[in-house]
């Protein structure tokens, strides 16, 4: 009941909960959410499960895979729902595809994809704790990555 | 087909490279690629790579258009690297590529629809140096498998070194990492080759490894990868084959001692005339590798 007067139900739309405190604004980055959306966000609010989330809630827009993938990295813990009219009718939580394509800059500054225009493409090749090659300089990179760049 | 990277090649395209390469060398095939153009771009200088290319190219008939650094080209002009690589594509049948830039050669495979030959990209791969590498271990060796290597010098910012680990990785090799610790193989390499199950020991110490190796490979250490002067002098000599070193170790019968070339000091010249120096041949070896590369990436085998 307290959750719900921070920050409103919508009627349809999404709803990305359960995303790690402080990091919502790096997900609006990363949605490129701009002055035409109607979100509201939530920081710090409380969480049973995490102790501490954040919540956005954009109204009228429905996330693809490539979009929710985007945010994979940053928001590892999130959980995305499909709202129509005020009900959650699809509930899907995130997952790092296997495949990182557009969402990341290469750190390594000598790579191509930082001085032509490519986009990057970035294997998976673990999860847990994260690893991922670029298809281009072919260097590996770790958690870091997703915590320090961005889009 | 394109040769980018070791990463990209699998075991079966390196023997059959071998294979063909050892049939050119001793005669018993002829190639011949006359009314091929292959354009030889060299964003970044180089004399061996662009000769031995140059060389295997018009020793099978075919012609080449070279373009050496990019002072005097439309590079300079401000044209993009894109725009020149689909450019020159219209003109000739294969584009042979070096770049400072890590991952040009890729980026040039995905833009044209013509076979792409990485001649060297940035630290990150020199495909067709490890083939020619590999091709004469396999001369001096009998054969590439179960060999145990020692690589020697600067390992992490060499690109003939990151192919050659995974080119040797291919093959089940015993490596000896030999490098000052802040010239150590960069950490993502050590842990493919644990997922690999390649068995690698790191030292500071050549000496320790020279009568345990089949191969030693020598690499160039650079003064620029240095804070000083001093701390290159302290080091330089350290990483340094004599003849009194080679001559004293009891080293393996077959000994290979290798080296990419250019040296500076790394191998004293009196090395040159033990029976364990290979580097000259190796280079040799370089042309009929090539050779190879461009008669399977041009379809005339």
């Amino acid at each position: 009941m307290i959750k719900e007067l921070k920050v409103d139900a919508i009627k349809c739309g999404t709803v990305i909960d359960h995303i790690p405190p402080g990091k919502v604004f790096k997900v609006i980055d990363l949605l490129g959410i701009g002055e035409n959306d109607q979100v509201m966000i939530g920081t710090n609010l409380s969480s049973p499960k995490h102790g501490r989330k954040d919540v956005i809630k954009i109204e009228n827009r429905y996330l693809s895979i490539e979009e929710i993938n985007s945010v994979s990295l940053v928001a590892r813990s999130a959980t995305i729902s499909i709202i129509e009219d005020f009900k959650p009718c699809k509930k899907t939580k995130i997952e790092i595809p296997d495949v990182l394509k557009g969402i990341l800059v290469c750190p390594n500054r000598h790579c191509v994809t930082n001085s032509e225009p490519v986009i990057t493409v970035f294997d998976v090749e673990a999860k847990d704790p994260l690893s991922i090659r670029c298809r281009y300089c072919e260097r590996v990179f770790g958690e870091e990555i997703g915590k320090a760049n961005s889009l | 087909m394109d040769i980018i990277s070791m990463r990209s090649l699998s075991k079966d395209n390196v023997t059959s490279l071998i294979k063909l390469t050892e049939k050119i060398e001793s005669g018993s095939i002829s190639l011949d690629i006359s009314g091929h153009l292959v354009a030889l771009l060299f964003f970044e200088p180089s004399t061996r790579t662009a000769f031995s290319f140059d060389s295997a190219i018009k020793r099978l008939g075919g012609q080449t258009i070279i373009m050496q650094e990019t002072k005097s080209s439309s590079v300079q002009k401000g044209e993009s690297f894109a725009d020149t690589i689909k450019t020159v594509s219209q003109y000739a049948d294969a584009i042979v590529i070096r770049s400072a830039i890590e991952g040009a050669a890729r980026f040039a495979s995905e833009i044209v629809n013509i076979p792409v030959i990485n001649a060297g990209d940035g630290a990150n791969q020199h495909p067709t140096q490890t083939l020619l590498d590999l091709y004469t271990i396999k001369k001096q060796q009998k054969t590439v498998e179960n060999r145990k290597v020692a690589i020697v010098g600067d390992l992490r910012y060499g690109r003939a070194v990151y192919s050659l680990v995974y080119g040797l990785a291919m093959f089940n090799a015993e490596l000896y990492l030999i490098s000052p610790e802040h010239l150590k193989i960069r950490a993502y390499v050590r842990h493919d080759l644990d997922k690999m199950g390649i068995k690698y020991h790191e030292s500071e110490d050549i000496s320790a490894v020279l009568d345990k190796v089949d191969v030693m490979y020598v690499t160039r250490i650079q003064r620029e990868r240095f804070a000083g002067q001093y701390e290159y002098e302290k080091v330089k000599d350290s990483y340094q084959i004599t003849r009194s070193m080679v001559e004293s170790a009891s080293l393996k019968n077959n000994f290979t001692l290798l080296h990419p070339l250019p040296r500076v000091n790394e191998i004293t010249t009196d090395v040159d005339s033990l029976p364990c120096a290979h580097y000259f041949a190796q280079a040799k070896n370089g042309m009929y590798m090539r050779q190879a590369i461009i008669a399977s990436l041009l379809g005339v085998v």
